[in-house]
């Protein structure tokens, strides 16, 4: 079971490096972990999907706090939250019929954001299974590169997670 | 041992990062240090002669660790622990896991390659601070000379606030070397996280109506009584609710031995009725410890009638182990002034009673059945120590049989006397943490305990503690094996000793060698004039007890067992010979 966590940390040097011994020291596996600035100055913030039950979310949450330079974890697991993974996908259009290539992204809501000789670069942004979902369509067409860029996540509604308390 | 010639302290501005370290130390209130010297520490070395701090030369950056946590643990403030790169550096570096494991509040100052080299595998370069990551409550790597003095402000508060344990400064040696305006500044640390703590409300609700509701409790005692200072209110607490306390090995001395609701150690070598109690109880009430598998043994069995008062200041320790009904976050003393004032009185003399009841029938107590026969045991000689020092000495001890045997037949009174590696297990540990905690307490009686195995791991700080003129007496439970590796051996497979038959040198001639007294001792009677011959000498002593060799400790909850399922002495025991045969 997928399960995603925030994480906002002081932003100083090893502090990645920190966050993922974590992981690797109690024994927990990372599905994806993305981290990047914040609005706020000096505050990264880190999303992590864990391949973990409820129980483990909750111990991750504890070992994470122990960290100097954690300032808060929010746990999404139990909460409506906007999620959204991106991926640069980059197919085959030799030997294809390009009008069905077309008809493809067009369904899909893919965006072409290069295209080359050979190949056409789609961009594919949604909720996980969404982008799961187009690239398996995708497949077929012959995949020659793909990046994707693990899930970002926030809370739905007015209730905003900052440090600013930790200012 | 270095003398201060004068002192740079009240002089103006500027100062060289190697001073500032020094400024820092003297400011945190360091007045002793210990370490080794190196190249690219050296700016922090010279510097040190102009500073008032004493610096302890060890045999080993091992030792060095070792002596910061023995120094914390007997005087209850930080040890620093100082060394150059590279080698110097990853020598701490189970110095710096034993203190981890037990929450030690020390201080790690490295030196480190000049920052331009860093990342070009330069000459001693090593990159300290990834390899402690798992190993230190927190590390800075300082690369710019103002930056030196936040980062040893912050290592001090870390160390020693929250849950106690090590912090590592990593200094290059440019930044020793740079120089600016420099004044100490005063204000206390503010860490970006830190937050007032208050001890939560509904977990103390829920805690008394589990103690009203019980009729078997027993109060888990560990090593968060000595870091909060909590000894009279835990006193106080477990007079009120008149509930039995079991002891952690890393609690012993916070509270009497010789209380009257102190009914000794729990786990895997602890007596068998503190176990039976755990096992029968419907309430246990955890102060400061973290149900260790040592502790438990199998957690599927473990006190499975008893709910569970967790109180411990680290978040990460509730619900770890062992689910908590009651869940109190917090400094333990606070924990129980709150408590203390709503809990009321109870009464369980019953249950007291019966506790009683199996210690008495029980033949547990393994020197009562020992043979009478004139060879000399451990847990005699370990007992005529305690008698002969009225229990008031600091013992450390090194990890095996020994510190079994002294957690069993030791009786503590005061915090900070036993001082040992419960959680990483860390054999060397004995000698260097005794030097340490001599350096601590210098007016105490300090003794080192250690097994032969053991103290053959950092014997070189006998070195350190005759050229610093230290007293310590160290006693060598000698019986030619590594004991407690043999004795897993003897029961689980099928005595085959791989590799536990050791030879020692003569431990005599090795403390006359440092010129200091050695004495040998074979048989039960002459233990008492050697353990007086040993305090009245002023410098340290190297005391060779050459106790049995296959005996073992009793009772034994086998690793990840039921914690009920003790092995007990047998009947008639079957010792072999002494370990008096001639090496």
């Amino acid at each position: 079971m997928h399960h995603t966590l925030v994480a906002l940390v002081e932003d100083k040097p090893g502090v990645l490096n920190r966050v993922a011994l974590v992981f690797r020291r109690r024994a927990f596996n990372i599905e994806s972990l993305t981290v990047g600035r914040t609005s706020e100055p000096g505050v990264s913030r880190m999303t992590i999907v864990l391949d973990s039950d409820q129980t483990s979310a909750e111990r991750v949450t504890a070992y994470l706090y122990k960290l100097v330079n954690v300032l808060q974890v929010e746990d999404l697991g139990n909460v409506p939250a906007v999620t959204r993974d991106l991926a640069l996908v980059k197919v085959a259009v030799a030997g294809h019929d390009r009008a069905h290539l077309l008809r493809v992204v067009d369904e899909t809501r893919a965006h072409i954001v290069d295209t080359g000789d050979q190949t056409m670069t789609l961009e594919i942004t949604g909720e996980p299974p969404h982008v799961d979902a187009v690239i398996s369509r995708l497949e077929p067409l012959g995949i020659v590169e793909m990046v994707r860029t693990g899930q970002v996540a926030m809370r739905r509604g007015d209730t905003a997670l900052s440090a600013a308390q930790y200012s | 041992m270095s003398i201060p010639r004068s002192t740079l302290l009240d002089m103006p501005s500027p100062r060289t990062g190697a001073q500032i370290i020094w400024e820092c130390l003297v400011h945190e209130g360091v007045n002793t240090v210990f370490g080794y010297p190196g190249g690219a520490i050296l700016p922090a070395y010279d510097a040190m002669l102009d500073y008032p701090v004493r610096h302890v030369l060890v045999r080993h950056e091992q030792g060095a660790t070792h002596m910061a946590d023995g120094y914390a643990r007997a005087g209850g403030g930080v040890g620093v622990a100082i060394a150059t790169s590279g080698p110097g550096a990853t020598n701490m570096v189970t110095g710096i896991a034993t203190a981890m494991m037990d929450s030690v509040p020390m201080v790690c100052i490295t030196g480190q390659v000049p920052s331009k080299l860093i990342g070009y595998d330069a000459f001693q370069e090593t990159d300290i601070t990834g390899i402690t990551l798992p190993i230190t409550k927190h590390s800075y790597l300082v690369t710019r000379i103002e930056d030196i003095m936040p980062a040893m402000k912050e290592a001090f508060h870390l160390a020693k606030s929250g849950r106690p344990g090590p912090v590592l400064v990593d200094i290059t040696k440019d930044a020793q070397q740079a120089k600016m305006d420099f004044a100490w500044d005063n204000s206390p640390v503010r860490m970006r996280r830190d937050r007032a703590a208050s001890v939560p409300k509904a977990g103390i609700l829920k805690a008394v109506e589990l103690i009203k509701a019980s009729r078997k409790p027993v109060i888990l005692a560990g090593q968060g009584i000595l870091h909060s200072g909590a000894m009279a209110e835990v006193k106080r607490f477990a007079e009120q609710i008149n509930a039995p306390v079991a002891m952690t090995l890393l609690g012993l001395g916070g509270f009497p031995a010789s209380h009257p609701l102190n009914i000794g150690m729990m786990g895997m070598h602890g007596e068998a009725w503190v176990n039976h109690a755990i096992q029968e109880a419907d309430l246990l009430l955890a102060f400061g410890m973290r149900f260790d598998d040592r502790v438990t043994g199998n957690l599927k069995t473990y006190a499975v009638n008893a709910k569970k008062i967790h109180i411990d200041i680290d978040p990460s320790e509730i619900h770890k182990n062992v689910y908590a009904d009651a869940a109190i976050c917090a400094d333990l003393r606070e924990a129980l002034k709150d408590l203390l004032d709503v809990v009321g009185k109870h009464d369980h003399e019953p249950w007291l009673k019966y506790i009683g009841s199996m210690k008495g029938t029980a033949a547990v107590r393994d020197i009562q059945t020992l043979p009478d026969n004139g060879h000399l045991y451990a847990p005699h000689v370990i007992n005529d120590i305690w008698r002969i020092t009225d229990g008031n000495a600091i013992i450390a001890t090194d990890v095996g049989q020994h510190q079994m045997w002294e957690a069993q037949y030791y009786k503590h009174e005061a915090p900070r006397t036993l001082i040992t590696s419960g959680g990483l297990g860390t054999m060397g540990f004995g000698l260097p943490a005794a030097i340490g905690a001599k350096m601590a307490r210098p007016d105490a009686e300090v003794w080192a305990i250690v097994g032969d195995g053991g103290f053959q791991m950092t014997q070189a700080e006998l070195t350190t503690a005759a050229q610093e003129g230290v007293k310590v007496n160290v006693a060598i439970i000698n019986n030619g094996f590594l004991g407690m590796v043999r004795q897993w051996q003897e029961f689980f497979y099928d005595r085959r000793y791989a590799a536990t038959p050791l030879r020692s040198p003569d431990f005599v001639k090795l403390a006359e060698a440092h010129g200091l007294l050695g004495l040998r001792v074979d048989k039960r009677a002459d233990v008492l004039d050697a353990v007086q011959r040993a305090r009245q000498d002023e410098g340290t002593v190297v005391m060779d007890f050459r106790v049995e060799q296959e005996d073992s400790v009793y009772p034994m909850v086998p690793a990840g067992a039921d914690l009920h399922a003790m092995i007990r002495r047998p009947e008639k025991s079957a010792l072999v010979e002494t370990a008096a045969d001639p090496i």
